[in-house]
């Protein structure tokens, strides 16, 4: 009896080691193919990121003449939350609805809730730089091409999200508020929608969290915000401001990030 | 793009206490719960109408500009060119997908011990709390912020590339891969240590096994959302790639056909690695 379950165990984790070191090699060959491919010198990272990291202490400096340039980042920064807290906010408005028709504890006809989430696909998995690229040929280098930018991505996925949670949270309660006889309508804005009201927001505090990051590189493709200044200065080869603007960056998300965890702890 | 699915992990924990917290009641003669989500709705409601107000939406005129979107629109997605750029596209394709999975492949490596140092339960504390601290930062510049930065210093190419998206993808991962590590059973780790495994065996033996398959799929999240960083790094820092010719094409040539026709190469693209991690997913699930 010993012996057999030994001779099993020897045979069991002979088999996973087996497994173990062909997923290895798999990915070792995988990384070694696309390294090639891309003409990328792994032994670069030992020079180069300390060498990178020296450089930056070094030329991301404040001097007197960057921080003159205070003023016009805060306001840039501004700008760029203000885009992210609206593009967001009017995102979860559209996807609300469009959840509300979309899921399936809520939605009365079968067909458009497929259509519905079709929909909502399309506008999530276009990434943000092409949608971007596709409104900068009509709406041409401005805030509002960062907006529906921001906007278009915002809806695809808060609509998938607020899917989830109203199947999820609102599912039972509908039995019960149908046998009281409320209306459709009741149903949703009187049951629905409070139960949820939670999780939904705290899914939209992450999305702004998320969209001020991607702002900065919705700014640089459409030319607004604090985008547009780091590339501005960065091209002009100003590192002493773009120190500044990435110090402005890092203090506005993670106060954003604390922020938004404070509220979600009121709010649970 | 950054970060967006960490959210359904989130979810899920928030769901857990709300079950806990009696959901039968519906009566709440006053809740602090409520009344913060009100606020909250408020202040940003209140930002979104200023910034509407005053947002610059430099002298477009907005019917035609939304009428020539829609007709740009119908151009991409119904008349998408297929000429000879084809096989070139392709190849750019796979530069992007090459970046993607070398960063995820070298970041994976380097957060599951950044991960390790950073969990509470297989750590020191100062070390944990140091670990934390840092990668918040580097979280918080945006991903293309740190491939200029590197730029810099190494030329615009795969290694700026794949090192700037690296800093973005460790830090993700690393809070990712600790957390779970944290949820780990504290029950099993006690009695391995007192049998005088080592810190090591402890790690390969009963922390990884059991962590695996939530590794593996934190691990394809952050390769959907390298994919997306390494278009971005195409378009707005000329990083080579499929986002460089959708930057040439959106904004040099004007060529709202090849644009559609990138569009869908990208598409093509997510929607596998969409269809393999679920692979995946279900695979581990029913072995588990």
């Amino acid at each position: 009896m010993m012996t057999d379950n030994g001779q099993a165990m020897q045979q069991y984790f002979g088999k996973r080691k087996l497994v173990m070191w062909s997923i290895t090699l798999i990915i070792v060959g995988i990384y070694v193919v696309t390294a090639l491919f891309v003409n990328y010198d792994s032994t670069s990272v030992f020079t180069t990121v300390p060498k990178g990291v020296t450089w930056l202490l070094a030329n991301f400096v404040p001097t007197s003449k960057s921080m003159a340039t205070i003023p016009a980042i805060i306001i840039a920064m501004i700008g760029t939350v203000g885009m992210s807290v609206s593009a967001s906010l009017i995102g979860a408005v559209f996807a609300l609805f469009a959840a509300i028709v979309g899921s399936a504890v809520t939605g009365i006809y079968k067909p458009l809730q497929v259509a519905t989430r079709i929909f909502a696909s399309f506008f999530r998995n276009i990434p943000l730089v092409a949608w971007a690229m596709i409104l900068l040929f009509s709406f041409k280098q401005n805030d509002l091409t960062g907006f529906l930018a921001l906007f278009f991505t915002s809806f695809g996925y808060l609509t998938r999200a607020f899917m989830e949670t109203i199947e999820d949270t609102a599912g039972p309660a509908i039995e019960a508020l149908k046998a009281t006889g409320a209306s459709y309508w009741q149903i949703v804005f009187r049951g629905v929608v409070p139960m949820a009201a939670t999780s939904l927001m705290s899914w939209l505090l992450y999305m702004v969290e998320n969209n001020v990051r991607d702002a900065t590189l919705v700014g640089m493709l459409t030319g607004t915000g604090i985008g547009f200044l780091f590339d501005y200065y960065y091209k002009s080869f100003d590192y002493d401001v773009v120190g500044i603007v990435i110090l402005v960056t890092v203090v506005v998300v993670v106060a954003l990030e604390m922020i938004s965890n404070k509220v979600r702890r009121l709010i649970m | 793009m950054d970060e967006k699915i960490t959210l359904s992990k989130q979810m899920l924990v928030i769901r857990a206490t709300q079950s806990s917290r009696n959901p039968g009641v519906m009566k709440r003669p006053f809740s602090k719960s409520r009344f913060a989500t009100q606020a909250a709705f408020a202040v940003m409601g209140g930002i979104t109408l200023v910034y509407m107000v005053t947002m610059n939406t430099g002298n477009v005129n907005l019917v035609k500009a939304v009428a020539a979107f829609l007709t740009n629109i119908k151009f991409m997605f119904l008349q998408p060119t297929i000429n000879s750029d084809l096989p070139k596209l392709l190849v750019a394709v796979a530069v992007t997908v090459s970046l993607a999975i070398l960063t995820t492949i070298m970041g994976a490596l380097i957060a599951f011990f950044t991960g390790l140092l950073g969990a509470r339960n297989l750590s020191t504390k100062r070390r944990s709390n140091t670990i934390r601290m840092v990668m918040a930062a580097i979280r918080a510049v945006p991903t293309i912020l740190w491939v200029l930065i590197f730029a810099i210093n190494s030329q615009l190419g795969a290694t700026a590339a794949i090192i700037g998206l690296n800093f973005h993808s460790i830090a993700y991962l690393t809070k990712a891969y600790s957390e779970e590590f944290e949820a780990i059973n504290p029950g099993t780790l006690e009695a391995l240590r007192s049998t005088g495994a080592s810190y090591w065996q402890i790690v390969f033996q009963a922390v990884l096994p059991s962590v695996i398959p939530t590794l593996l799929s934190w691990t394809f999240i952050r390769l959907e959302i390298n994919f997306a960083n390494a278009i971005a790094v195409g378009a707005a820092a000329g990083a080579g790639g499929i986002g460089y010719n959708l930057y040439l094409d959106g904004t040099y040539y004007f060529d709202f056909h090849a644009v559609g026709t990138i569009v869908y190469m990208l598409l093509v693209v997510i929607l596998v690695f969409e269809f393999i991690s679920m692979r995946l997913r279900t695979h581990y699930l029913q072995k588990n």
